[in-house]
């Protein structure tokens, strides 16, 4: 316990997002509860008279019966409901919080079924969770109940390499199992940024995606099968890990629903080769339109970078100052640029790459050398966002997508939309497939800021739309994004896709309150008033 | 022409004028299915149109079966009802295309061959490289579900559509996905329309990511005495860090087929298997040239077939790659006209279970004396066709039990099979859709959603949708 706590106080005096996943992996791994900023008093009100009035709230929310239950089905240390406790399950990477009433951590799938049963009994909201790095709010419980937690349910339960499918637990971490399976030469290809702490139950619901998707596709292209317990407590078994199942494709259908359609509790997926060699190159523009083109020409000549990701003046200053990944100070744009592959294929495709970089008046174009130096041009990339956390309070990280060709048109109306609010808004995206990930800097705790970034944020997605793009890439609707819908589906759309949900949740028991717009999620952004000593917001992707 | 046939025809001239709508009898043959006629045949010029014939369709409670080309129309179960063909051949458009982006956006009716020619001029292409190329339409090739060998390297329509708009059995207009190639907003729906048969809804409007287009291709063949052999062949070559675009094994029963008359209607000119040695399994390859690296695609090729223990390879020179790649792709077609009563099972395992499941159908289709063929591709799934020499009982009676078995097999091995092409007086007694799946009833009440009236290509469909 002595180790944890130095080990928590360490990471608590380092701040930032990072640090406080790594605070909540050690009070997970140790079961032990941890009240975050409990030295910053002007944050949270940890007086006698606010604890009580909270517990009260969760009290009376909380049926005493149902978790009697609970525990009395997955024991007292499985069940947690203390104000104090639930506090960090209040968040996910994202801007928004919504207390639950209590979290469960279930060991098996018969442990999910019970809890369902339970749910259902009651008539308690259920909410799924894996490590609470998504970045929509999908994880959250907006109108309280029962958070499923699957941080036990972490068991890699299959490898097979010689088919390459690999059976999991949800709370499996994506980067665990590629690390479990590097001996074989494969890995699991989905690499979120979160990829450390985010678990693979999370990156199915939210069909996660990452910079290596350009040319290895998202969750749902390797995902084979799926165990899922309904709210209505059938237990389910969609796909095969041999392909193509007869009738409709559940599996599908079921990757990227967000949570809203069972709790899956096993997922068969594809391994993928890791590639011979791989080459890195960070190309330096002075204008974005250059570094622009430049991604339009690589596509032209027939080139499929495995990434493709492009970095604004200002995020490399961020990151450079952060990072000391060499990046220059005063250029407009890089790219970081993978070519994967055959050996003689990637040496041929890299010096391609240079080659239209520098037709491109790319300033210059350095190819890592060795898996040292493509690592740092990498954590350059992976640490933008903690780079952000560093210079501002808060930060808010969109998530649109637009067709990549109308890349310069959408990073101008980005700079106008920035000076209109006065805000600062640094740019990191996946250019190779057109998904912008713009950081709009501000101070969560001046209210007109906050209002303002998320008008800031509204524009940038609208102004996506209009370009023929959507509302979001990969972080998912959940209840950041459910009043942009109308922007991309009409009433018709959005009803079926409703009726679609109900067959599998029909009472609307399981993580409620997301993706679809309602009179209640309308507005309700603006409206709500920021508690003071919400956990410092961050997003990444 | 009866009464109730004459006023289907009269309303649907209504709406898509007269010329567009098909009542003689002797025309309507054109549309038959599984030996069931329907009063009408509708060739709609717009969305609009088609969502006023489902709502018309759904009023009368009229059997609708979408179609294109119409070469996919033998598969699935016996319909329960089919009363109006809609035929979306008008629907031919290239709706948006941005070769910058990597986007596509089509109408349902446009031929494949014809999109292919468009999106070579910007060197670019779609990977459906699918049977019956050469007339199959886009919309037909996504609602049959059928699959290309070009699956090896770049997956199923299921990794590269990206969104699609359709009319469901009520005749609403409904969209799922974007035309942006990362999108996570709303549910997936477009991927259950996938293989979907026509029984969810009617396809207006897909959009697809495209990929730039291949260089010179090389096929590389070799040939083994048992199954055995040439399945370790496609276990090194899976771990090897080549990348092949194709990679498929053939019985002896399937290399002869492919080397014979029927084949070479289907795709002329030289194919390698016309030089494979009879009564040998084959492996067939295909993979890019690329400068140095085609040297080493050849030399690892040969060295891992000879460390298989193959009898003879060969690499194909540029002027046999069409034919023996076309050849491949056509195989099921090729089967179906290769015998009276051609059965083909559609047969899925994890690829390490390979070897017991073709030892196995080899046997049981040898004791029942049936001629077959199999085409295995390296990802698991192959095509074991049965090549009875007459259309009659006996026949049926065998083909039954070696099915029977291999549905049993498959099954063991948590496996799939299905019987996705049968004669239609078959049909009756086979487990098309193979055995029942604890998901069907989520699949009917997913139907009912989409369908409520069940009008759209009633029976067709897994679990008697």
């Amino acid at each position: 316990m002595k180790f944890a706590a130095q080990r928590l106080n360490r990471i608590h005096h380092g701040a930032g997002f990072a640090a406080l996943h790594a605070a909540l992996a050690i009070c997970r791994e140790r079961r032990i509860v941890w009240l975050p900023l409990v030295d910053a008093p002007e944050r949270r009100d940890y007086s006698a008279e606010g604890y009580s009035r909270i517990k009260a709230i969760c009290a009376a929310k909380m049926n005493a019966k149902l978790l009697h239950d609970l525990k009395e089905l997955l024991g007292p240390d499985a069940v947690l409901h203390r104000p104090e406790e639930l506090m960090l399950y209040e968040y996910d990477g994202s801007v928004e919080t919504a207390r639950p009433d209590c979290v469960v951590f279930p060991r098996t799938t018969a442990d999910v079924e019970g809890i369902v049963r339970l749910a259902q009994q009651h008539k308690a909201p259920l909410v799924g969770r894996g490590a609470g790095t998504g970045l929509s709010g999908g994880a959250i419980a907006r109108h309280g109940g029962i958070v499923t937690s699957f941080a036990r349910m972490n068991r890699i339960l299959e490898i097979d390499a010689e088919n390459q499918i690999a059976r999991v637990q949800p709370g499996v971490v994506n980067s665990d199992l590629s690390a479990a399976v590097a001996h074989l030469g494969l890995h699991f290809a989905p690499d979120p940024s979160s990829q450390k702490a985010c678990t693979i139950g999370g990156n199915v619901s939210e069909n996660s995606g990452g910079p290596h998707t350009l040319a290895y596709g998202v969750t749902t292209n390797h995902v084979l099968a799926l165990e899922v317990v309904l709210p209505t407590g059938e237990l389910l078994h969609l796909g095969n890990s041999a392909l193509d199942s007869p009738g409709y494709d559940l599996t599908g259908l079921f990757v990227g629903s967000e949570g809203t359609f069972g709790l899956v509790t096993e997922i068969t997926v594809k391994l993928t080769r890791l590639p011979e060699a791989v080459k890195t190159l960070l190309a330096i523009f002075d204008t974005i339109d250059d570094a622009t083109e430049t991604v339009a020409e690589i596509t032209a000549r027939g080139i499929t970078p495995a990434a493709c990701e492009m970095l604004d003046g200002w995020t490399i200053r961020a990151v450079e100052d952060y990072v000391h990944a060499g990046f220059p100070l005063d250029c407009a744009a890089i790219l970081l640029i993978d070519v994967d592959g055959l050996r003689e294929v990637t040496e041929v495709e890299a010096a391609e790459v240079e080659d239209v970089c520098r037709v491109h008046r790319a300033r210059e174009v350095r190819v890592a050398r060795d898996a040292r130096e493509r690592d740092l041009l990498w954590k350059g990339r992976k640490n933008a966002f903690g780079a952000a956390g560093r210079v501002s309070p808060s930060y808010y990280t969109q998530d649109g997508v637009i067709p990549r060709t109308k890349l310069p048109a959408t990073l101008r109306r980005i700079g106008e939309i920035s000076r209109k609010y006065n805000l600062q808004i640094g740019n990191v995206f996946h250019a190779g497939d057109g998904n912008l990930h713009p950081i709009i800097l501000f101070d969560e705790r001046n209210q007109q800021q906050f209002r303002d970034t998320v008008a800031a944020a509204d524009e940038i997605i609208a102004f996506c739309v209009q370009a023929g793009g959507s509302i979001t890439g990969e972080h998912g609707v959940g209840m950041e994004k459910d009043r942009l819908m109308p922007l991309i589906f009409s009433e018709a759309d959005l009803s079926l896709m409703q009726s679609v949900r109900g067959i599998f949740n029909p009472e609307g028991l399981l993580n409620p309150g997301k993706i679809f717009p309602d009179s209640k999620g309308c507005g309700e952004i603006y409206a709500r008033p920021r508690r003071e000593g919400a956990a410092p917001s961050a997003r990444q992707s | 022409m009866t009464l109730v046939a004459s006023s289907t025809a009269t309303r649907l001239a209504d709406i898509s004028g007269s010329l567009n709508v098909i009542h003689d009898p002797e025309q309507l043959a054109a549309y038959e299915i599984d030996r069931m006629l329907p009063a009408a045949a509708v060739k709609p010029g717009s969305r609009d149109e088609i969502s006023e014939v489902v709502k018309f369709c759904a009023a009368e409670k009229l059997a609708v079966v979408p179609c294109g080309a119409r070469s996919n129309l033998s598969m699935g179960a016996p319909l329960a009802r089919y009363d109006v063909a809609l035929d979306l051949t008008r629907l031919d458009h290239i709706l948006a295309y941005d070769p910058g982006d990597l986007t596509l956006s089509v109408e349902p009716g446009i031929p494949l061959q014809r999109l292919a020619g468009v999106l070579a001029g910007h060197r670019q292409f779609l990977p459906l490289a699918v049977p019956f190329l050469n007339r199959a339409t886009v919309g037909g090739t996504i609602a049959a579900g059928v699959h290309s060998p070009l699956r090896q390297a770049y997956g199923t329509a299921r990794d590269f559509l990206l969104g699609l708009e359709f009319i469901t059995g009520q005749g609403a207009h409904a969209k799922s996905g974007g035309l942006v190639v990362k999108n996570v907003a709303g549910y997936d729906l477009h991927k259950l329309m996938i293989g979907a048969m026509g029984t969810l809804g009617v396809i207006t409007k897909l959009n697809f990511r495209t990929f730039p287009a291949l260089s010179a291709t090389r096929v590389f063949t070799a040939s083994f005495t048992s199954a055995e052999n040439a399945l370790s062949l496609r276990q090194r070559a899976v771990q090897s860090p080549l990348r092949l675009l194709t990679m498929d094994i053939l019985s002896p029963g399937a290399v002869e087929v492919l080397a014979g008359q029927v084949a070479a209607r289907f795709e002329a000119g030289p194919a390698p298997v016309d030089r494979l040695p009879p009564g040998k399994w084959a492996f067939h390859a295909t993979f890019p040239t690329a400068g140095t690296a085609t040297a080493r695609y050849e030399r690892e090729l040969k060295h891992m077939a000879e460390e298989s223990g193959c009898d003879w390879c060969e690499i194909c020179g540029d002027d046999r790659n069409p034919a023996s790649f076309g050849r491949l792709r056509e195989f099921v077609p090729i089967v179906l006209e290769s015998s009276p009563a051609t059965v083909v099972v559609k047969m899925s395992v994890r690829p390490s279970k390979l070897g017991g499941i073709l030892a196995s159908v080899a046997d049981v289709a040898q004791k029942n004396d049936v001629r077959w063929a199999a085409a295995v591709g390296g990802l698991g799934v192959s095509y074991f066709s049965l090549l009875p020499s007459a259309r009659d009982e006996q026949a049926r009676l065998s083909v039954e039990k070696i099915c029977e078995k291999v549905l049993a097999d498959c099954a063991r091995l948590s496996g799939n099979a299905t019987i996705p092409w049968c004669p239609s007086e078959w049909k009756s007694s086979m487990k098309i859709w193979g055995p029942e799946r604890a998901d069907f009833e989520q699949m009917r009440k997913l139907k009912n959603v989409f369908d409520p009236v069940g009008i759209l290509a009633p029976g067709r469909f897994a679990g008697g949708i």
